[in-house]
């Protein structure tokens, strides 16, 4: 049957399953457009691409299946950009299908033209230039393949106008052929050997529990392997709600803005875990004194990330469950007794610190007000963040127990992620709580996608966090460079009239009393629903690890008296 | 310390690039990066020679290059048994009573000279690069006008074949690259 590449295309996309694509049209991709309408799948018209892309990473981090961003050629794609770039490091499998002048113009500089496999190269898993129709189908399929197996991550298709037109014999490839791609499953015996001996002889282990584990689905593994062989298990930002929060061996999240008892555990432990992570800047500290005492194990799907930043006594390559499937029957059953009572101790300590265990002094804290959220949700709602302190105090007090429900840019760190990829998780689970919490920072930055929250009837809740500056930025002027704050004084809209001109019901919290009434009101107005927390001005993220430093050399938040 | 890996790439579009921009962007050096057809039209084979510190580093670059979905396979052949090669264009300012002197040189380096004109001539050398240097420097008193060099190429010795570090890196390759016959 002959079939142009635009109708070869869809045929291809419907196949692997794709039902909601985001994007805008352009001249290049017109065709796909036209022929979009001939297809069971529901295009989310965004205001700007980037929106597009981060719905797109939103959708897939929460079906766990791959997302599909379109864009046309020159500033459609360019726009993508920041969000591709956000996909790659956070290994999230998107799809993104560009349009491209007709091959016989490419390099002309003709309206239009971007190098765009040229500019996306250093940041997708693989991408591909079509000049012809023929290519269509076999791109297609190797590019979802791609995306979703292995370490995951974005792969881009720039598709030239006149391979979208023309017509050819579609053919749906039966398999897929790559002889330089083929993802590692298991890992070799005698190494599983050798980690059943390390873990036998570890008096003080841990795990590291990364983005790795929801990403393979091993988070039910991960639980009889930490209850088998009794081990406390710490979080980095990505890695949160793979193992339950409530469970007792659940430690919380480590690194720069972690809870001091998980620092402490890390760097006086004898034996590291490390389950798909990959020891980011933020989660050690100086490498030089990291974790100084403990035998290193990773396993990690991922060969260039063995080595990279931490010298590992014994890499493990392999799919996480797989290897730790392989692992679990192999170790025997341990107690930690000490060693967790000695965590708890430092846990106690942290806690009488605790922001949390201030009494009501009549301001509006952002964490008080994530742990109402948490409260009022049963910490069951699907959440997303933008970047900066509100990011960190949501990831320090939602505490998740399931994968998949903590949508947030961790290793980008992209300022107006939250609201687009809320909207794209919406995609996903149109019946669940979906929250978004945003700074007055980020929210501005993609706060456009409002309009299309409203035109998709989105049911996403948005609670931006106003305390009129660039918090995260003010924070270090504050600790690091003598409180001379520097571009980071904001002004900001009316966010409550902003939200209503789009058609969106809003309110104003100025108060700590206000929350729990305030979230419940937007939990019983459906659709989209905005408030905006007037928080506190000059709050700080504790505790913090500065930069240099080692990974227990944590700013605390002073004691109050 | 030098490192030369030897990868074998689908030949496509773009591959090279993809390569080069990998070293670029991981921050490797590339000294230098021959790259040419094999005995199979869907293959490409290229000699990749890098400076890096120590088998870590080597194992970073091996590990990048397979992330490349275009790599075939990597091998690190370096202070394996194997032959590595570098051809030469040395253009040298000769006149008719110098040629004798530039010739013997040559002889002495198994070079020859490829082509006369008036005042210069072209020697033509191949060898390890030590041996080119070597020959480089003898000439260079006597008036390089311009040079030109391959980068160099290599191939393991017999049955030796180079290391693997990151086996199991990219699927377990003994097994597969028999299946796809490379």
């Amino acid at each position: 049957m002959e079939l142009s590449g635009a109708e070869i295309l869809w045929e291809c996309l419907t196949r692997e399953g794709v039902e909601v694509v985001f994007g805008y049209p352009g001249g290049a991709n017109m065709p796909i457009y036209d022929a979009m309408l001939m297809y069971p799948v529901h295009h989310v018209l965004v205001r700007h691409e980037q929106g597009a892309a981060h719905m797109a990473d939103g959708y897939a981090r929460a079906s766990g299946r791959v997302g599909v961003a379109m864009a046309t050629s020159g500033p459609g794609a360019t726009n993508l950009v920041t969000g591709i770039a956000t996909a790659m490091m956070d290994s999230s499998p998107v799809v993104f299908i560009t349009g491209q002048v007709a091959a016989h113009l490419i390099g002309g500089d003709a309206f239009q033209e971007t190098d765009v496999t040229g500019i996306t190269l250093p940041i997708t898993k693989h991408n591909y230039l079509v000049t012809r129709a023929d290519e269509i189908a076999e791109v297609v399929r190797e590019a979802f393949y791609i995306a979703r197996s292995g370490r995951p991550g974005p792969v881009l298709i720039d598709i030239c106008k006149n391979a979208q037109i023309e017509k050819t014999e579609f053919v749906y490839p039966e398999e897929v052929r790559l002889p330089g791609y083929q993802p590692p499953s298991h890992a070799p015996k005698a190494d599983l050997q050798k980690a059943v001996e390390l873990i036998g002889r570890a008096k003080r282990p841990v795990i590291l529990c990364g983005h790795g584990v929801v990403m393979s689905g091993a988070e039910e593994v991960l639980q009889h392997f930490a209850v088998k062989t009794h081990t406390p298990v710490t979080s980095t930002l990505l890695g949160l709600g793979a193992f339950p929060a409530s469970h007792p061996l659940s430690l919380g999240m480590m690194g720069m803005h972690g809870e001091a008892h998980c620092n402490l555990a890390i760097q006086n432990a004898d034996l590291l875990l490390a389950f798909g992570m990959r020891f980011d800047d933020r989660v050690t500290g100086t490498l030089t004194t990291y974790a100084p005492g403990a035998k290193k194990v990773h396993i990690e799907i991922d060969p260039s990330e063995v080595h990279k930043n931490v010298k590992v006594d014994l890499p493990l390559v392999g799919d996480l469950k797989t290897v730790l499937t392989d692992l679990v029957p192999l170790v025997d059953e341990y107690e930690h007794d000490d060693w967790l009572d000695q965590i708890a101790g430092w846990k106690a300590e942290g806690e009488a610190r605790s922001i949390m265990a201030w009494p009501d002094d009549g301001k509006l804290y952002v964490s008080h007000l994530i742990h109402d959220l948490w409260s009022a949700t049963g910490g069951g709602a699907i959440v997303t963040t933008d970047v900066g302190q509100h990011q960190m105090w949501t990831a320090q007090y939602y505490a998740l127990d399931k994968p998949n429900r903590w949508i947030t840019s961790g290793g980008a760190g992209t300022m107006g992620f939250g609201l687009p990829s809320a909207i794209g998780a919406w995609f996903a689970h149109p019946d669940d709580e979906i929250w978004t919490v945003a700074g007055d920072g980020g929210f501005q930055m993609t706060a456009a996608e409002l309009s299309t929250a409203v035109q998709e009837g989105a049911n996403v809740k948005i609670a931006i966090m106003n305390n009129n500056f660039l918090g995260m930025v003010r924070q270090w002027q504050e600790f690091f460079f003598e409180k001379r704050y520097s571009g980071v004084n904001m002004t900001t809209p009316d966010f409550v009239k902003l939200a209503e001109a789009h058609g969106v019901p809003a309110r104003l919290v100025t108060a700590p009393e206000e929350v729990q009434e305030a979230i419940a009101w937007a939990r019983n107005t459906p659709g989209p629903v905005v408030i905006e927390f007037k928080v506190e001005k000059e709050e700080a993220v504790y505790p913090m690890v500065p930069a240099g430093a080692a990974l227990d050399q944590m700013l605390r938040r002073p004691v109050r008296s | 310390m030098q490192y030369t890996f030897i990868a074998l790439v689908e030949n496509k579009p773009g591959v090279l690039n993809r390569v080069a921009s990998l070293f670029r962007r991981r921050n490797f050096n590339i000294e230098s990066l021959a790259v040419g057809r094999t005995e199979k039209p869907e293959v490409s084979r290229m000699t990749i020679v890098t400076d890096c510190a120590n088998d870590v580093d080597a194992h970073k670059i091996e590990a990048n290059l397979y992330k490349l979905v275009n790599v075939i396979d990597v091998q690190d052949v370096s202070r394996q048994p194997s032959v590595t090669r570098d051809l030469a264009l040395i253009k040298v300012r000769a006149t008719a009573e110098q040629r004798a002197e530039v010739n013997n040189l040559a002889a002495i380096f198994r070079a020859r000279i490829v082509d006369v004109a008036p005042d210069s001539v072209i020697v033509e050398a191949t060898g390890t690069e030590d041996k080119i240097e070597g020959m480089v420097e003898l000439l260079r008193p006597i008036g390089i006008i311009e040079m030109v060099r391959t980068g160099q190429v290599a191939m393991t010795r017999g049955e030796h074949s180079g290391i693997r570090r990151t086996a199991g890196a990219n699927g377990w390759r003994e097994v597969e690259l028999e299946e796809i016959g490379v």
